[in-house]
C-alpha cells in the first residue's frame, strides 16, 4: 500500500490509464480540426468526436446530436442556464432552484437576479433532499426552469429527480440537472428521468479535465438555448470554439467504461464505504452522517465527528487526502453551506469530513483509513474542552459562550 | 495550507493538555470561543497563593492544529511566570513564535484572551476568598 492515500473522488479523480491510452494518438498523431472537412486529418478527428458523443449519448440514454461538448460541468451549467433564461425571456423569468447546489449553479442564478431574473432557493429537509411539495407550490405561470442537481457533491445524497422532472414535464417547464456526481456511478437515463438538460464532466468520472458536456432535448420538448459564446457556431451553434478532440475522446471513453464497469464497481464501492462507515461509527461514539443513507452515492461518506474540529483532523490524517467542511479548510473561513443547510448547525459542520471512494481505492487503503481516523479523532477528543463537558453531562447549547 | 515545524510539534507533541480542579481556590479557569465559530480553547492555571507564581498551566482545545498549538504554547510560557507577567503575554509573540499566518492570527488572540480570562478568573477567587477568611 502506498501513501499518501486518495479518498477525495468528488473533487477530482486521476484519468483511467485506459483513458489515457486511448487519447495518447489525438495529442501527435490525429491532430486535424474536427470542423476541417476537406481533409483526412479533419475526418479522423471528427471520427473521434462522433464516437465519443455516441459513448456519453449512449451512458445516459440520449442520442448523439443531443450532446454538446464544452469545457467542463461549470460551463454546462453557465450555458444551460443563462442560455434558457435568455432564449425564454419572453415565456417567463423565474427560476428554481436549491440552496445545496453547487457555486456553478448558484452564483449563476445570482447574476440573472441582477438582469431581471426571479430565483427561488428551495431548502431541503435534514435528509438533504428537496421537499416535492415545496417545489410544487413555487412553480408559477412565470417558471421557465427548474435546476437541481442529480447528487450532491458534498453529502452524496441523490435528489428525486424523476419525480422532479415528472412535475417539470405537467407543467411546461424545463429541467435541468446537474449530475456531474451522479453520471457514470449510478444509473441515469434522461427519458426515464424525464430531463431536459444535463451538465457532465470528465474528471470526475476517470477522464480528463477540462472537458464536459451538456445534454440538450431535442424533442418532446425540444429545448433551444441562446449561445453564450460567439464564434465559429460549433456544436449546432450553442457553443463556438474548436473541439478539444483529446479530451472530448478521454471523456467517451471515460463514459463507456463506467458504463460497462457501473454494475460491479457500484457494489465494490459502497461494500467498501459501508465498512468504513460501520468501522467509525461502532468505534466512535457520537459520530453523525450527514444527508441521507437510503438515497445516496455507492462511494460517498460525509460524517462529523462531534467536539473534534475538521482541519484539525485532517491535520491528523495527512496521510490520507480527504475534505473537510470546516471553515477553517475553505477559502471563506465560513463552514460548508451544504451542510449548513440541513440544518446540522455550525458546529457539527466544522466536525465534517468527506470521503469519496474511487475506483482505484483498495480495501486494505479503506481499512487503514478506518484505523487512523479512529485513532486521531481519539486523540482530539482527549483535547477537546468540548468532549470533556459533554461527558460531564453538561448540554453544550446551554452554554454561554464568549463568542469571538 | 503548509503549517510551521513548531505548530506540528505542538500538534503531534501537545504539552500541558488535560485539566485542573475548577473548585480550587487557587486555579484559575479561562474558556474563549464557540463551537459554531470552530475554536473554543480551555486554560487553566494553578497559582501558588504565596508567591504567586503559576505552577502549573493545563489546556483543552477544539479548534483547527494552529489553535491546539497557540494554546499548548501558552501553557508552556505560563508556567513559572507571576500572574502579572502572564498578562504581559501577547498574541504577537505566539504569532512570531509559530509563524502563523495571517489567516490564524485569530487563533493566537483567542489564546491570548484564553490567558486573561484564567488570570481573571483566579484572581475573582481570590478576591472572594479574602471577605469569607475575615468574616470565619
Amino acid at each position: 500500500m502506498k501513501l499518501p492515500i486518495y479518498m477525495d473522488s468528488h473533487a477530482t479523480t486521476p484519468t483511467d490509464p485506459r483513458v489515457f491510452e486511448t487519447m495518447r494518438p489525438y495529442f501527435t498523431e490525429i491532430f486535424g480540426n474536427a470542423a476541417s472537412r476537406n481533409h483526412s486529418f479533419g475526418w479522423q478527428a471528427e471520427e473521434g468526436v462522433e464516437r465519443a458523443r455516441k459513448q456519453i449519448a449512449d451512458l445516459i440514454g440520449a442520442t448523439s446530436k443531443e450532446i454538446v461538448f464544452t469545457s467542463g460541468a461549470t460551463e454546462s451549467n453557465n450555458l444551460a442556464i443563462k442560455g434558457v433564461a435568455e432564449m425564454y425571456a419572453e415565456k417567463g423569468n423565474h427560476i428554481i432552484t436549491a440552496a445545496t447546489e453547487h457555486k456553478a449553479i448558484l452564483d449563476t442564478c445570482k447574476r440573472l437576479e441582477k438582469h431581471g431574473c426571479r430565483v427561488t432557493y428551495l431548502p431541503v429537509q435534514t435528509n438533504g433532499l428537496v421537499d416535492l411539495d415545496m417545489l410544487r407550490a413555487a412553480i408559477t405561470d412565470k417558471t421557465i426552469l427548474i435546476s437541481l442537481m442529480y447528487a450532491n457533491n458534498e453529502i452524496g445524497v441523490l435528489q428525486p429527480v424523476q419525480e422532479i422532472g415528472k412535475m417539470a414535464r405537467e407543467r411546461g417547464v424545463l429541467f435541468h440537472t446537474d449530475a456531474v456526481q451522479a453520471v457514470g456511478k449510478v444509473p441515469v437515463n434522461v427519458n426515464t428521468d424525464n430531463i431536459d438538460l444535463l451538465s457532465l464532466s470528465g474528471h470526475k468520472i476517470y477522464g480528463p479535465k477540462g472537458v464536459g458536456a451538456l445534454y440538450v432535448r431535442r424533442r418532446n420538448p425540444r429545448v433551444q438555448l441562446t449561445a453564450q459564446m460567439d464564434g465559429g457556431g460549433h456544436e449546432r451553434g450553442m457553443r463556438s470554439g474548436t473541439l478539444n478532440v483529446t479530451g472530448i475522446v478521454g471523456l467517451g471513453e471515460a463514459c463507456a467504461i463506467a458504463q460497462r464497469d457501473m454494475p460491479e464497481e457500484s457494489k465494490r464501492l459502497s461494500y467498501l464505504r459501508d465498512k468504513l462507515k460501520n468501522k467509525l461509527m461502532t468505534e466512535l461514539d457520537e459520530v453523525y452522517i450527514n444527508g441521507t443513507m437510503e438515497h445516496r452515492l455507492p462511494h460517498n461518506l460525509n460524517i462529523s465527528f462531534a467536539y473534534v474540529e475538521g482541519e484539525s483532523l485532517l491535520m491528523g490524517i495527512n496521510d490520507i487526502a480527504v475534505s473537510s467542511g470546516s471553515a477553517c479548510t475553505s477559502a471563506t473561513l465560513e463552514p460548508s453551506y451544504v451542510l449548513k443547510a440541513l440544518g446540522a448547525g455550525d458546529d457539527l459542520a466544522h466536525s465534517s469530513i468527506r470521503f469519496g471512494l474511487s475506483r482505484f481505492n483498495t480495501e486494505e487503503e479503506v481499512d487503514y483509513v478506518g484505523n487512523k481516523v479512529v485513532e486521531v479523532v481519539q486523540k482530539l477528543r482527549e483535547l477537546s474542552p468540548l468532549y470533556e463537558m459533554a461527558k460531564e453531562g453538561i448540554d453544550l447549547t446551554k452554554v454561554q459562550w464568549a463568542a469571538h | 495550507m503548509a503549517y510551521s515545524n513548531k505548530v506540528l510539534d505542538h500538534y503531534n507533541n501537545p504539552r500541558n493538555v488535560g485539566s485542573l480542579d475548577k473548585k480550587d481556590q487557587n486555579v484559575g479557569t479561562g474558556m474563549v470561543g464557540a463551537p459554531e465559530c470552530g475554536d473554543v480553547m480551555k486554560l487553566q492555571v494553578k497559582v501558588d497563593p504565596v508567591t504567586g507564581i503559576i505552577e502549573e498551566a493545563k489546556f483543552k482545545t477544539f479548534g483547527c492544529g494552529s489553535a491546539i498549538a497557540s494554546s499548548s504554547l501558552a501553557t508552556e510560557w505560563l508556567k513559572g511566570k507571576t500572574v502579572d507577567q502572564a498578562l504581559e503575554i501577547k498574541n504577537i509573540d505566539i504569532v512570531n513564535e509559530l509563524g502563523l499566518p495571517p489567516v490564524k492570527i485569530h487563533c493566537s488572540v483567542l489564546a491570548e484572551d484564553a490567558i486573561k480570562a484564567a488570570i481573571t478568573d483566579y484572581k475573582t477567587k481570590q478576591a472572594e476568598k479574602k471577605p469569607e477568611s475575615v468574616s470565619a
